[in-house]
């Protein structure tokens, strides 16, 4: 289905809901983060495919997070992410630190429907001895010696969040190569894409872009939003807002610099969006 | 007429790719860089340029990014044994060449809160090798025992492990590392650098020969490639870093 706006897919998002997101290199959907905070979320529980940044960043700020799964919170250049840090130190939010293929791996379980997948790696590091719900067990087809191996249990989310360049008629989108998003949208059980255009026809139907597409039967709901992953990058069509993640930076240093922030870059730009 | 100074991070970059070409090491065909790091990049981009066949997936370049699959296929490979080499870093940094990228104090990371573990506790173990590379040099990074370890620097026998660290590389000197004794070794000193002067900037204890030599200053064709194709390489994922170093701007 086609909405009308990124406020009204983020009313679609339950509190509680388990959000999967990519980070700033990987289309995430701005617009869906700043409506969730415009709608007062709740108790959200995000996931970082396979780390996290400025989104994450201002969910946590606004108060709309209890628990983050991920394997890297930043704000790349920018350093370090501001609301995510104090929020941590004042034991505001859950953080369940992950390494990066782990994320992918349990989404691709969840996939093909399967309930664990095995990872190499891990064995040794206290990302694994803070993860209760990951297992090691003895390689059963090993020929030499126990050859311990993680189990890593499916993961599906409530919900897979991004941004891609257009939506067809038929509720395809298409985002080209950025294919952990079609992962996190084949994992979960709803999948809500802001577009910056609608166009006509199928994607399905052309070869050049099919293998570029997420196909309707993973998409829940479509919205179109101009411009809806800045100040991340969208593929070849804008960059990197360096400066506005800068000016976020600074001004997130401080909760008074951050809820200014917000009024300024959340609240009032909707306001003024809705009278005109 | 002299020739301009060589550079810190000119240096560094020689470094790196003396290290990469280092012939007792597994073979480097295919190298990946992660995000944010303009001198491993530049090294890999000397190593191609100096006419060695590699292949670079360097992870963050909005043109050419090498994956169709998504971020996942940088794992994959890595997990079949396809990315020979790969660089980590890490807030802390000890003598065991254990890794701390999620932070100090309690987990996780109570105290000084780092970004996060990244890809290091699979990366670490399924590449033949790793480079350490870390510009800060201090006792607040290089530390006797990390407080939390993100991915361990040597495993027991029987984990699955295909390598660990090669070396260490700082802004003060070169560590080579030892997983037999799972110790580092001080293997050259920058300019100005001392064996006590290391000594005094690292937390943790690692082994001195009879006459630690100086790191070598690149050669004239190292330099006149850093500052030429190279840079041409690097200026649109590193325009800050190319600007600063080589005094280039994007549009020239």
């Amino acid at each position: 289905m086609h909405l009308a706006s990124a406020d009204a897919l983020a009313a679609l998002i339950p509190d509680g809901a388990l959000v999967a997101m990519p980070p700033d290199n990987s289309l995430p959907s701005i617009a869906i983060a700043k409506a969730l905070v415009r709608r007062g979320a709740k108790a959200l529980r995000l996931l970082g495919v396979p780390v996290s940044g400025f989104a994450t960043d201002i969910l946590i700020g606004a108060g709309c997070v209890a628990e983050v799964e991920t394997s890297a919170v930043s704000l790349g250049e920018a350093g370090f992410a501001p609301r995510f840090t104090a929020a941590l130190k004042a034991r505001r939010i859950i953080v369940r630190d992950a390494t990066c293929p782990a994320i992918h791996t349990m989404l691709q379980a969840s996939e093909k429907g399967v309930p664990f997948m095995p990872l190499r790696g891990l064995i040794g590091s206290d990302i694994l001895a803070n993860r209760p719900d990951w297992k090691v067990v003895p390689n059963p087809f090993s020929e030499h010696g126990e050859d311990p191996i993680v189990l890593l249990p499916a993961k599906q989310p409530d919900f897979a969040v991004f941004h891609a360049a257009m939506a067809d008629q038929e509720g395809n989108v298409w985002l080209g190569r950025r294919r952990e998003c079609a992962t996190i949208a084949h994992a979960s059980k709803a999948a809500l894409v802001t577009v910056e255009r609608v166009v006509e026809g199928n994607f399905l139907e052309d070869e050049r872009l099919a293998s570029g597409a997420i196909s309707a039967t993973y998409v829940t709901a479509t919205a179109v939003a101009e411009r809806g992953a800045r100040p991340a990058a969208l593929l070849d069509e804008y960059g990197f807002d360096q400066a506005y993640v800068s000016d976020y930076a600074r001004a997130a240093k401080t909760e008074d610099g951050f809820r200014a922030w917000l009024d300024r870059e959340v609240f009032a730009t909707a306001a003024k969006a809705a009278a005109a | 007429m002299s020739a301009p100074a060589i550079m810190p991070e000119e240096r560094l970059a020689a470094t790196l790719a003396r290290l990469i070409l280092d012939p007792a090491a597994p073979p480097a065909r295919h190298i990946a860089v992660g995000a944010a790091s303009p001198i491993p990049a530049a090294a890999c981009w000397l190593v191609k340029l100096l006419g060695h066949p590699v292949r670079l997936s360097l992870l963050h370049r909005r043109g050419g990014n090498p994956f169709t699959e998504g971020t996942r296929e940088l794992f994959d490979l890595t997990g079949q044994g396809r990315i020979d080499l790969f660089f980590l870093g890490g807030g802390q940094i000890d003598g065991e060449a254990n890794l701390n990228l999620v932070g100090t104090g309690d987990w996780p990371g109570t105290g000084v809160r780092f970004p996060g573990s990244f890809g290091s506790a699979f990366m670490y173990f399924m590449t033949p090798r790793t480079i350490l590379f870390r510009e800060e040099h201090s006792p607040r990074v290089l530390v006797e025992k990390v407080d939390n370890i993100s991915a361990p620097g040597v495993s027991p026998p029987g984990v699955f492990r295909r390598g660990t660290a090669q070396a260490l590389v700082t802004g003060k000197c070169v560590f080579r590392f030892h997983p037999d004794r799972a110790r580092f070794s001080l293997e050259s000193l920058h300019p100005g650098e001392s064996v006590e002067s290391v000594r005094e900037a690292t937390g943790f204890a690692f082994d001195v020969s009879d006459a630690v030599p100086a790191t070598p200053d690149p050669t004239e064709a190292e330099l006149g490639l850093l500052r030429g194709r190279v840079c041409d390489e690097m200026v649109e994922t590193y325009p800050e870093f190319c600007a600063r170093v080589w005094g280039r701007s994007r549009a020239a």
